[in-house]
């Protein structure tokens, strides 16, 4: 198989994590869709460390992984928060800073 | 096939020691007694801010591109930048310190009896120190990395703390944790096309480092159009970080529900930290291909300026107003990238300290206008204050002059510098539209000077509290440093010439 098929697949994994944080309403939808955003990376960077021959886009997606981690630590303790003041996981909700 | 890597430790000593200064903050946080926490944890935060000033400048004559393998640059540009975030956040920690910014249990539901129980309780945590010594630790990685992953890594090692430190105000707690939650959000999914910008550029040159990169466009050995997803996915990224439009449209809300001193120390430090990785990915990696992004540059920057400039004109909230001004700032700072030369970078370094110096001491006033409720940010009780407290509201007038650019203040200077400087490079149409927008936002500083000043207080008006040691401080710092830059320009801008370089 065409090694660049990976290449379209990441590209569309990150339109649809793209698309899904606009239009989904739920934090943690919407925090789901992020994180398909950056595994659609991680793919790409693997991808690329194929067809370059070079170990630096997999040490690069080793890195993103765990970034990703830490940022589901810090965002469920903001959106979980949130729920708790407010009961409701919709970021429709949060509208008070808006004139 | 992999060699162990060298680490150049006194280079990377002012990161560690701030590094080191988090740690020790969350073990005080977990051992040590309630009384003593506030004072050990500032006390550990001022201390390692010294530090890790003191040691860059020790070291401040050093050039190299091995500081840590081929990651991070210590250059000129990376010793000012990081030398500006780190006395700037000297000045925010001490903002910070300042009574009861800070909900007293982050983890109690807004109103709640437990919200009630730990207040009563006296209940204080004070983990916001380490969690700015964390961002500070990011924003200098972030100014000085020079290879994908690690600006990669330290883009959230400075976004993750800031995130929860939005949320973090003692008063209006629900506003504050929307603006968290917005914040992260929004930031978050800008990191993501940053990363996406990233990989695309990996995939046309087969390197990660900024060098690297350069090297793949002279040559011009990949595909192209991997190159452009690249720039401009990663562009995405780096112009929602410096707020500017169309990315900006956290920037309001966010610096209106973040504790104030959060937000002062987010507006000056962020924006140093942001624009000096823009500035070294722009003048480092792809300056072999300017014509490909530097009209997109310039129509950002001059929608930036314009969109700035007027929403600013019909705000109603101090820190709205100020979020729109540092949106019209970033427009500003922009075109430094787009000069694309020596003095461009020059001025961009200038800006940055005399802005991040304006804007803190602009904030720390907001802090001080307050009623029995907290701090009031309407701006139609800020009318007549200048009859009050003619000192304070004095010193928001500098600072606003400043923003506007007027002669005297150190925002003058920087916004000629820079302008020079784009022009000089040829680039009349973004000079011409800078100039225009400063005029627009000059007007609406001073409409808020003439508020402050000349019109009767009504009867619902705030009160003034008498700034704490301090507070006095920065605003002192803040008030010194915009009149000096602006009468004798060359105590900085001599030194922001010699270190304006990128190694490459």
């Amino acid at each position: 198989m065409d090694i660049s098929n990976y290449i379209y697949l990441s590209a569309i994994l990150f339109v649809i994590g793209a698309i899904g944080v606009v239009v989904r309403r739920n934090a943690i939808v919407v925090f789901m869709c992020v994180e398909l955003m950056l595994n659609a990376a991680n793919l790409a960077f693997v991808t690329f460390s194929r067809i370059n021959g070079d170990l630096g886009g997999q040490i690069a997606s080793f890195f993103t992984m765990v970034v990703a981690a830490c940022e589901v630590v810090v965002g469920l303790a903001i959106i979980v928060t949130m729920y708790r003041s407010r009961r409701s996981a919709s970021v429709d909700d949060a509208s008070l800073l808006q004139r | 096939m992999f060699t162990s890597p060298i680490l150049d430790y006194s280079l990377l000593a002012p990161i560690l020691i701030i590094l080191a200064g988090a740690l020790i903050g969350v073990g005080v946080e977990a051992f040590a007694r309630k009384e003593q926490r506030a004072p050990l944890q500032l006390g550990i935060a001022l201390v390692s801010v010294v530090a890790s000033f003191v040691q860059l400048l020790r070291v401040r004559n050093v050039r190299s591109l091995k500081a840590a393998i081929d990651s991070v640059a210590f250059d000129g540009a990376t010793v000012f930048m990081q030398g500006s975030i780190l006395v700037l956040a000297f000045f925010a920690l001490l903002l910070i310190a300042d009574r009861g910014n800070f909900v007293a249990q982050a983890s109690a539901i807004p109103g709640s009896q437990d919200e009630h129980s730990s207040i009563a309780e006296g209940k204080s945590q004070t983990e916001v120190f380490p969690l700015t010594l964390f961002a500070i630790s990011g924003m200098m990685l972030f100014a000085a990395a020079t290879d994908l992953i690690t600006l990669f890594v330290a883009l959230e090692v400075l976004s993750l703390p800031l995130y929860l430190m939005a949320g973090l105000s003692r008063r209006r707690r629900l506003l504050s944790q929307e603006a968290a939650l917005k914040y992260f959000l929004l930031g978050a999914y800008s990191s993501a096309f940053f990363l996406f910008g990233g990989a695309f550029l990996y995939g046309y040159s087969g390197s990660l480092s900024l060098t690297g990169i350069a090297t793949a466009i002279d040559v011009n050995s990949g595909n192209d159009v991997f190159l452009l997803i690249g720039i401009v996915f990663l562009m995405v990224g780096l112009l929602f970080k410096i707020g500017a439009v169309p990315f900006h449209s956290w920037t309001p809300d966010v610096y209106q529900g973040a504790p104030t001193p959060i937000t002062g120390f987010m507006a000056a430090c962020t924006k140093i930290a942001a624009l000096g990785a823009m500035l070294r990915i722009f003048y480092v990696a792809l300056s072999a291909d300017v014509v490909m992004w530097r009209p997109i540059v310039t129509v950002i920057s001059i929608i930036t300026m314009l969109v700035g400039a007027i929403a600013a004109l019909s705000q109603r909230d101090v820190k709205r107003t100020l979020a729109f001004s540092s949106i019209a700032h970033a427009g500003f700072l922009l075109t430094g990238i787009i000069a694309l030369n020596q003095s461009g970078l020059k001025a961009s370094l200038f800006y940055l300290v005399a802005y991040g110096f304006a804007t803190i001491g602009a904030f720390a006033v907001v802090t001080l206008v307050r009623d029995s409720a907290g701090e009031v940010s309407d701006m139609n009780r800020w009318v007549g204050l200048g009859k009050k407290s003619p000192l304070i509201a004095g010193a928001f007038c500098l600072f606003l002059l400043s923003f506007g650019g007027i002669p005297l203040t150190s925002g003058f200077i920087a916004k000629f510098s820079i302008f020079t400087a784009a022009y000089e490079s040829g680039n009349t149409t973004v000079v011409v539209f800078g100039v225009l927008t400063s005029a627009i936002a000059l007007f609406f500083y001073l409409r808020v000077i003439v508020m402050l000043f000349f019109t009767e207080p009504k009867s619902d008006a705030v009160t003034v509290s008498v700034p704490s040691l301090k507070v006095k401080l920065v605003l002192a710092a803040s008030v010194i440093v915009t009149i000096v830059l602006g009468v004798y320009p060359s105590l900085l801008l001599n030194s922001a010439q010699s270190f304006a370089s990128f190694l490459r």
